[in-house]
């Protein structure tokens, strides 16, 4: 059974449909990627999957549940965190503090909670900053934060809205191999992504929105092939450098 | 740094609690005098300043009706003495509990809503319940309740003796409120707090029920608040309603905590040490400039605040602190 199943999402904001008719579904133990242009409705999926929006029509289910007009606060409790794309750190309390708010989730004891939040701290490479003010972070580490307080609710499905976008090279490495780590230890992915380096590699399966409408859902490279994708978002190039980096090296 | 362990700040308040416990042993200090009444007050309202601070400083909600929580406090006591010829200690009880559940069922409906919808009713309620509590028979009405003449002592809370029974009876309301409000800061609850201050649905996110999390500090701030009437009744061994269900009474729980620092552990503290013995004094020695002279001054150091640091006397501090401890950053460095 899929880990979460979403059948005939629609989210309307008055005339305008951001979601129309979107299903597709998530198997446990999987990556799987939400790509689309800009304005494709990426972001407003994770709101309605994560409670933050009511969705106009259809229906979702997580872990055998139906969460769909769930309050965002039990969303999280049965196991389903999300991260920002635009970071909301809670400013005036410290990093680690951020991340106690998520470890308190699954634990009401302080020491205990701590230790849950000092270990995300660790897996997000966040150890430098633990005391500072979360609203005086870089860019890059406010992102990391957004993921190590998702990841310190103890989540069974983390969705990850651009997470490593605005990352440097580098970080977007570390970013990727941290995602994967996060897989091995069980937790089911969900990520919306603009960088394909990033998220053809690792994903098992990848959605595609355009105008609010899933247009693909498949394998990475199935769906690089294929041309209603390439010509609503990767564009022609991209898709024959992505093939002769396939080719190069086979996996 | 995480606060879990014993810290500075643990050791601090240790000594000062000691500290203020010692007073009394100071030949003349807190006799009958002027001086005692003014640290008795320092420390009622830090106690009233610090439990308006659980709602409204570390969760963000600004009251401005904490008066009325404040005065069904005063009356629960006040009640239980004159009109049912008990202690005040179950009205103490039974005030804080009505606080309580008055201070849920009005943020109840407001926490649904966003905006500013909570610190409006709020400011409505003062005038609500004053104008209930004039007209309600069963309450004294606009005459109030006067205190018949007690023994001295714990049962009965008075003393008219000595203030040094009022003063142990104000360090013990310090020391509970102080206590409580520090362990909440420590504990999940005082994590939520601030997590919904600072980002109501990036605390939902993270599997915070931020309505349930404003009630409890609203319910529990008003309880405090409570205490902090029953024992204003007492020491003025009578109570009416401008005495304490006013927007005068509710400024100044607003007005401490703002000056010492919102949000802060020791905010209401230092508010109180400085705006208390400056209201007492200049109500003593200006009389001739006309009453409300207080208040005036009041108002001129809270904006000077408010411009130069909106965190308070502990924004200051902080401030401070980070710097110095900057320097010394960088003199490692070098
Ligand atoms: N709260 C909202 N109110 C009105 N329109 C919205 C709201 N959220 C998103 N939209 C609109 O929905 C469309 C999809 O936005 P979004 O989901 O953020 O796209 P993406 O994340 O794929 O870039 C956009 O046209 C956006 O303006
Ligand atoms: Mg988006």
């Amino acid at each position: 059974m899929a880990l979460l199943d979403v059948s005939h999402l629609t989210m309307k904001f008055g005339s305008l449909a951001a979601n129309r008719d979107v299903s597709f579904a998530v198997e446990p133990g999987t990556i799987v990627g939400l790509i689309g242009p800009n304005g494709a409705g990426k972001t407003t999926v994770f709101n309605c999957l994560a409670g933050l929006y009511k969705p106009t029509e259809g229906r979702i289910v997580f872990d055998g549940r139906d969460i769909t007009r769930l309050p965002a606060y039990r969303i999280s409790r049965l196991g389903l965190a999300r991260t920002f794309q635009v970071v909301r750190p809670l400013k005036e309390m410290t990093v680690l503090e951020n991340i106690l708010v998520g470890a308190y989730l699954r634990q009401a004891d302080s020491r205990r909670a701590m230790q849950i939040a000092q270990h995300c701290l660790r897996t997000c490479f966040l150890e430098e900053d633990r005391d500072r003010p979360a609203g005086g972070l870089t860019i890059g580490n406010k992102k990391r934060l957004e993921v190590a307080r998702a990841l310190a609710t103890g989540p069974k499905l983390l969705l990850l809205d651009e997470a490593v976008a605005g990352l440097t090279s580098t970080e977007v490495r570390q970013m990727v191999e941290l995602i994967q780590g996060l897989r091995r230890e069980g937790i089911t992915i969900l990520m919306v992504e603009h960088i394909m380096e990033a998220i053809m590699p690792i994903a098992d399966k990848v959605v595609v929105l355009d105008g609010g409408i899933k247009i693909a859902e498949d394998r990475p490279a199935v769906v690089v092939e294929n041309e209603e994708v390439i010509r609503a978002y990767l564009g022609e190039k991209f898709s024959r450098r992505l093939k002769a980096m396939k080719e190069a090296k086979p996996s | 740094m995480p606060k879990l362990h014993l810290q500075s700040r643990d050791i601090l308040w240790g000594a000062l609690v000691c500290a203020l416990a010692l007073l009394p042993l100071i030949p003349g200090l807190i006799g009958n005098s002027f001086r005692a009444h003014v640290i008795i007050l320092v420390l009622l309202y830090a106690s009233m300043a610090q439990s308006w601070n659980i709602v409204s400083g570390y969760a963000g909600q600004t009251s401005f009706g904490h008066s009325v929580f404040f005065g069904i406090g005063a009356y629960g006591a006040g009640m239980a003495v004159v009109t049912y010829g008990l202690t005040p200690w179950p009205g103490f009880l039974a005030g804080s509990v009505m606080a309580a559940l008055v201070a849920v069922l009005i943020s109840w409906p407001c926490f649904r809503l966003s905006g500013h919808y909570f610190a409006i009713a709020t400011f409505a309620i003062v005038e609500i319940f004053n104008r209930l509590f004039m007209v309600w028979d069963w309450v004294g009405g606009a005459l109030g309740l006067d205190y018949p003449i007690l023994p001295d002592g714990w049962v009965n809370f008075v003393w008219s003796e000595t203030k040094v029974g009022f003063f142990y009876g104000a360090l013990a309301l310090f020391v509970l409120i102080f206590g409580i409000v520090r362990y909440i800061e420590t504990h999940r609850l005082g994590y939520y707090l601030r997590a919904v201050r600072e980002g109501q649905e990036t605390a939902e996110s993270l599997g915070v029920n931020s309505t349930a999390v404003k009630l409890a500090a609203m319910a529990f701030s008003a309880f405090l608040a409570a205490l902090c009437g029953g024992f204003f009744v007492q020491y003025n061994y009578r109570v009416d309603p401008p005495m304490v269900m006013s927007l005068d009474v509710s400024m100044r729980f607003v007005l401490i905590t703002i000056l010492g620092g919102v949000g802060n552990f020791w905010g209401p503290l230092l508010g109180a040490m400085i705006l208390i013995p400056l209201q007492e004094y200049s109500r003593a020695y200006l009389t001739i400039l006309g009453s409300g002279v207080d208040l005036v001054i009041f108002g001129l150091i809270i904006m000077l605040m408010m411009i130069k640091q909106p965190k308070g006397i502990m924004g200051f501090i902080e401030a401070w602190q980070a710097r110095s401890r900057e320097r010394a950053a960088a003199k490692e460095g070098v």
